[in-house]
């Protein structure tokens, strides 16, 4: 299987794999299907647009490095690949908010930061 | 058959200089007291885990340390679900023959054996260790998402949640062992410090020190007869971004499950013992567990529904919220609240009937559940 680099090991971007054999997408990453146990998977870069699911404004953190932080805002984002995935967000983020992904320094990683996306450009339609 | 014969517990809150084996000796010896066995008595032991004093084998552990020799004996790992889950599988393995008579038992020196960074960040490490706690989530920020996402899709208001910590406070108030004895109001959990929004410091439970156990046997060994009725489980991921929804939990699965190999419906239930890590939690489960319906859990609970002289006593000891929480150990103490109840123990407590009960235990962020009824035996 032909590795991508994402987040997880330092590069911008985000990865998620899809199965060949029944056509699951997932987000952690394994050597297998976690639906139906194929080992047929292809790792695909994700657009990095998706839907908030859900989101906490974490005010308390633990360790040094995190605490630099606070408050900072924890989201959980339906990404339009059709996986869910967990990552950092504007604090002005609400439920249902289209947004898409930029990239920032967090506690010394790089980490995935969701942002208000765009309007969509809707000046095609009428060309 | 099986039977919960007897109950021990510590108070909870600060045992200066007490280690996990003390607080877990301390309730071993309190249950076998109330069961009226000694020591040689039990051949099976079942603990908990410690995350001050971390062991591979904490079962052996602490049978040597408290001096018995089991024929069966480790120790079970299922985050907050874990107390109830050893009792299922005491009643398993009493039913089963393999044993008379099981030692139930957790305690930890959570709050004075470690600094409370220390607690906070190793319990975030339940999170993903590449896809989550990088991020610099914690435990209330797993469940501040949960929070979100059920407070959006069925209404609950702040408020709402403010609604379960006053409650808990107020039970918490006739317990002597609790760890917190001042009375709280909906203004002052919505004015508490923001820990992981929408979540507030008293929307939290706390860290304690504290023990508890309890026996379970084949026959009753005393005047107090509590059966266990039967037990379901039910686990549908670990990690929150796992989750297949915050709308709808395992909780439903267990429950149905529970009721299906019992025979028990919610309407035969007198008294509820329900998980409250949070106040969230406890708002989620009550609904999930058919005790209210979506989003109208916190209008049963200003209308004294869930109050110790309601119809439907909950969790009458103050539950993790305010009688709090040493771990494996807190959800513990809503089982032996429950015998005491079920027993015409509780003194000023003592509710008017609590001759069944529903019993329910989370893990994780809400990954792993454990139903159980509890019938008192004539």
């Amino acid at each position: 299987m032909n590795r991508l680099a994402d987040w997880t090991n330092g590069e911008a971007a985000i990865v998620f794999q899809s199965c060949a054999a029944c056509g699951n997408r997932q987000y952690f990453r394994r050597s297998f299907c976690a639906s139906c146990g194929a080992m047929d998977l292809q790792e695909l870069p994700a657009s990095g647009e998706g839907t908030v699911y859900a989101t906490s404004l974490v005010c308390r953190a633990a360790t040094p490095e995190t605490k630099a932080h606070v408050p900072y805002n924890i989201v959980l984002v339906d990404a339009d690949e059709g996986f869910r995935m967990m990552a950092h967000g504007e604090n002005d983020l609400a439920i249902g908010d289209r947004v898409s992904a930029r990239f920032v320094q967090f506690a010394g990683r790089l980490v995935p930061c969701f942002a208000k996306a765009a309007q969509p450009d809707k000046t095609g339609r009428w060309r | 058959m099986s039977y919960i014969t007897g109950v021990g517990l510590t108070s909870f809150g600060k045992h200066e200089g007490s280690s996990s084996l003390d607080l877990m000796s301390r309730a071993a010896s309190l249950a076998l007291a109330d069961a009226g066995l000694v020591r040689s008595e039990v051949d099976g032991i079942l603990c908990g885990y410690s995350t001050v004093s971390p062991h591979i084998m904490l079962a052996t552990v602490f049978a040597e340390h408290f001096g018995i020799q089991p024929s069966y004996a480790h120790a079970v790992q299922v985050g907050g679900a874990t107390g109830l889950a050893m009792t299922m599988l005491a009643h398993t393995l009493v039913e089963a023959g393999v044993v008379r008579h099981v030692l139930v038992v957790a305690g930890e020196n959570r709050l004075t054996g470690q600094s409370r960074d220390a607690a906070i960040q190793a319990l975030a490490q339940v999170g993903h260790p590449d896809y989550e706690v990088p991020l610099g989530p914690t435990i209330p920020a797993y469940y501040g998402l949960v929070a979100s996402r059920y407070m959006h899709e069925y209404g609950l208001t702040r408020e709402d949640l403010a609604e379960f910590a006053v409650l808990m406070r107020r039970h918490a108030l006739a317990h002597p062992g609790a760890q917190f004895h001042d009375p709280i109001t909906v203004a002052d959990v919505m004015a508490s410090r923001p820990v992981a929004l929408p979540l507030r410091l008293l929307d939290c439970c706390p860290v304690s020190d504290g023990g508890a156990a309890f026996i379970v046997s084949r026959e009753p060994t005393t005047e107090a007869r509590v059966r266990i009725c039967g037990c379901a489980q039910a686990h549908t991921h670990q990690h929150v971004t796992a989750a297949p929804s915050l709308d709808r939990l395992g909780a439903e699965i267990a429950i149905a499950r529970a009721k299906a190999s019992t025979g028990v419906a919610i309407s035969d239930v007198r008294y509820a013992a329900v998980y409250d890590s949070f106040t969230i939690t406890l708002a989620m489960l009550l609904e999930e567990l058919g005790l209210a319906k979506r989003g109208e859990a916190a209008a049963r609970v200003r209308t004294g529904y869930f109050s110790s002289d309601g119809e439907m006593p909950l969790n009458t000891h103050g539950g993790l919220l305010s009688y709090g929480h040493c771990g494996v150990g807190g959800a513990m103490a809503h089982l032996v609240e429950t015998h005491l109840q079920m027993t015409g123990r509780a003194g000023d407590r003592q509710v008017r009937d609590a001759s069944l009960a529903l019993l329910h235990g989370d893990g994780g962020v809400l990954s792993s559940h454990v139903s159980m009824f509890l019938e008192r035996v004539t």
